[in-house]
């Protein structure tokens, strides 16, 4: 009997050569990361043992994302905690305000993370550096702490459902739009514990970019992990960042998945979500009829430059619709200069968008975008739950950039083919 | 481990924005994170909350974020145990490492309702339901995590461990 490549991974860091889903496991981890919100709480746990050291300085990440820059004065003192503990402990990767990014853009972007990694973040989007052929999956703040003293973490060996997509990839179709079909198809717990393993030709000619977006949105599905085997695409992103030694695993042939699902990309469109669940899916033409106040382009899921290209491609020469509020996040300093290089900045501020600094934000209501009562956004992000980006008598609609973009030129949502 | 107390009934998919939302967490306070825990799915829910009482959900309890602030909220509202059909896999953990004691039970999550005097038995599932008479038998936790429960959570167990 084989073992799936999220397996291996998990074999390999409890050396052992062969283990089987539904086995306690302890593992060894290569990187363990935190944020503002979820390392604070991490770091009054981590005191409570006493130690001087965290297990390996280069190996904690700590990244704050999510209120900063300093929403309010409470804020600022979480990011406080975690300055002074990056500090006292060496921590080598502390990225503060003007090198830092949305943490999961910022890893892969940084060489942090890579092929065969095992990787706990005390934040649940940390299944998207799977889309490198890395096991990553979040984890809470005393999982984090208890990583940070011994380098290590218990894991159940996953049981994993293999997704296949075929077919070719429609123009304005990409990632997101594969990860949210899936959730829409199997439910928001439909892979719950449960390892989600992407393969098919349609993935093997995906960008990275699109990767990190369906990887990111694994949890959605309430799987532990998302994952694609390391590909040419892959090593061509890897080239140049990732400085430590990686290994490229490959799930057996004769592995043993739960279930098998197989999707034709070749007709699939766009796909919305509706509130209040990631899982309330349609094609974008049957959405149609829903009027909008905010769009949010950004976040972990779609802050990337791909992302903003594609946003940029369609509100190019247009101007947002004048009823509408449009905040584009770039995910990082790198993605945000980068898109001030290739005009993008440019089109969005000329089309009447605000371009923020790189921010979790409006994502989960934090700041800089909050609903009113009423509201509703259509966003780029990976969770419409009740009052996820304000009132609780707010709604968030979930899309790719293409979408969005088209969306904000006409006050309501359309697909992409309506606008150019 | 033995609570009795009055359960609040909630729904499929009960996410950690709706335990504790995302504006409150720029503090880890367990008093403060519950003042506002459930306000989302219950806006009275901090208010009527009382020592001992018991959250009884459908599935997939805990779903969406890793913020431990959602278990930590809950124990600070002072809920004594949170029964469900099936839990979210962070919530879970997050559960055993903070110490907030749940249990699975598709049957019981199916025929308790709201306003329901429990008397729930940690170490062997045992679910009285005080109201109708009725037994649940929920499965009790693997032996791994039983000895992290034992230790008292997850930091005492790698406390001892380091030792």
């Amino acid at each position: 009997m084989g073992m799936t490549i999220s397996q291996k991974i998990l074999a390999a860091h409890t050396n052992r050569d062969f283990i089987e889903a539904g086995e306690l496991i302890n593992c060894k981890l290569d990187v363990v990361l935190g944020n503002d919100v979820t390392a604070p709480v991490a770091i009054a746990e981590f005191h409570k043992l006493g130690l001087k050291k965290v297990f390996d300085q280069d190996s904690v990440v700590l990244v704050p994302d999510h209120f900063t820059p300093n929403k309010d004065i409470k804020s600022a003192e979480q990011c406080k905690i975690m300055r002074e503990f990056a500090k006292e402990y060496s921590i080598k990767n502390y990225f503060e305000i003007g090198q830092m990014g949305i943490e999961h853009c910022l890893l892969p972007e940084k060489g942090l993370v890579g092929p065969g990694d095992l990787i706990i973040g005390a934040d649940s989007h940390t299944c998207t550096y799977g889309a490198l052929g890395a096991f990553a999956t979040g984890v809470g703040s005393t999982d984090m702490a208890a990583a940070m003293a011994t380098g290590e973490a218990w894991f159940k060996v996953p049981e994993s459902i293999k997704f296949i997509y075929k077919g070719k990839t429609p123009r304005w179709v990409g990632g997101k739009d594969f990860i949210l079909h899936a959730i829409g198809d199997i439910g928001v717990d439909g892979a719950r514990y449960m390892s989600m393993e992407f393969t098919g030709e349609a993935i093997s000619s995906l960008s990275m970019d699109n990767r990190f977006s369906m990887a990111n949105m694994a949890i959605e599905a309430g799987a532990k992990n998302g994952i694609i085997a390391a590909d040419d695409i892959t090593m061509d992103y890897i080239k140049g960042r990732v400085k430590r030694p990686y290994k490229v695993y490959h799930s057996d042939p004769d592995a043993v998945y739960a279930r098998t699902i197989e999707y034709d990309v070749s007709s699939m469109e766009p796909v919305v979500a509706f509130p209040h669940l990631p899982e309330n899916t349609r094609p974008v033409s049957q959405a149609t009829d829903v009027f909008i106040d905010q769009v949010v382009i950004g976040s972990c899921t779609n802050g990337r430059i791909e992302d903003l290209e594609a946003a940029a491609s369609i509100l190019k020469g247009h101007k947002v619709h004048s009823e509408i509020r449009v905040i584009i996040l770039p995910g990082t300093q790198a993605i945000y200069l980068e898109a001030m290089r290739r005009g993008f900045v440019e089109i969005f501020i000329e089309a009447g968008a605000i371009v923020s600094t790189p921010t979790c934000g409006p994502c989960l209501g934090g700041h800089m975008g909050i609903l009113a009562k009423g509201e509703k956004a259509l966003a780029t992000t990976n969770r419409n739950f009740v009052g996820r980006m304000g009132h609780p008598e707010s709604e968030v609609y979930l899309c790719n950039p293409a979408v969005a973009a088209a969306s904000a030129i006409k006050g309501k949502i359309t697909p992409p083919w309506e606008v150019l | 481990m033995r609570f009795t107390g009055k359960v609040y009934k909630f729904g499929n998919n009960i996410d950690t924005d709706a335990i504790i939302p995302a504006r409150y967490l720029n503090t880890f306070d367990p008093q403060e994170l519950a003042r506002h825990c459930m306000e989302d799915a219950d806006a009275d829910f901090p208010n009527k909350v009382k020592p001992g009482d018991i959250i009884v959900a459908e599935k997939n309890f805990g779903c969406g974020s890793s913020r431990e602030h959602a278990p930590i909220a809950i124990i600070g509202a002072g809920v004594s145990c949170v029964i469900a059909h099936s839990f979210a896999r962070i919530f879970y953990r997050n559960a055993i490492n903070t110490g907030l004691p749940i249990l699975e039970s598709p049957e019981a999550a199916e025929a308790i309702n709201e306003g329901d005097e429990l008397e729930v038995e940690l170490e062997t599932g045992r679910i009285h339901n005080l109201r109708t008479g009725e037994i649940y038998q929920a499965a009790p936790f693997p032996d791994f995590m039983q000895g992290i429960i034992a230790k008292g959570g997850l930091i005492n167990y790698v406390k001892d461990k380091e030792q």
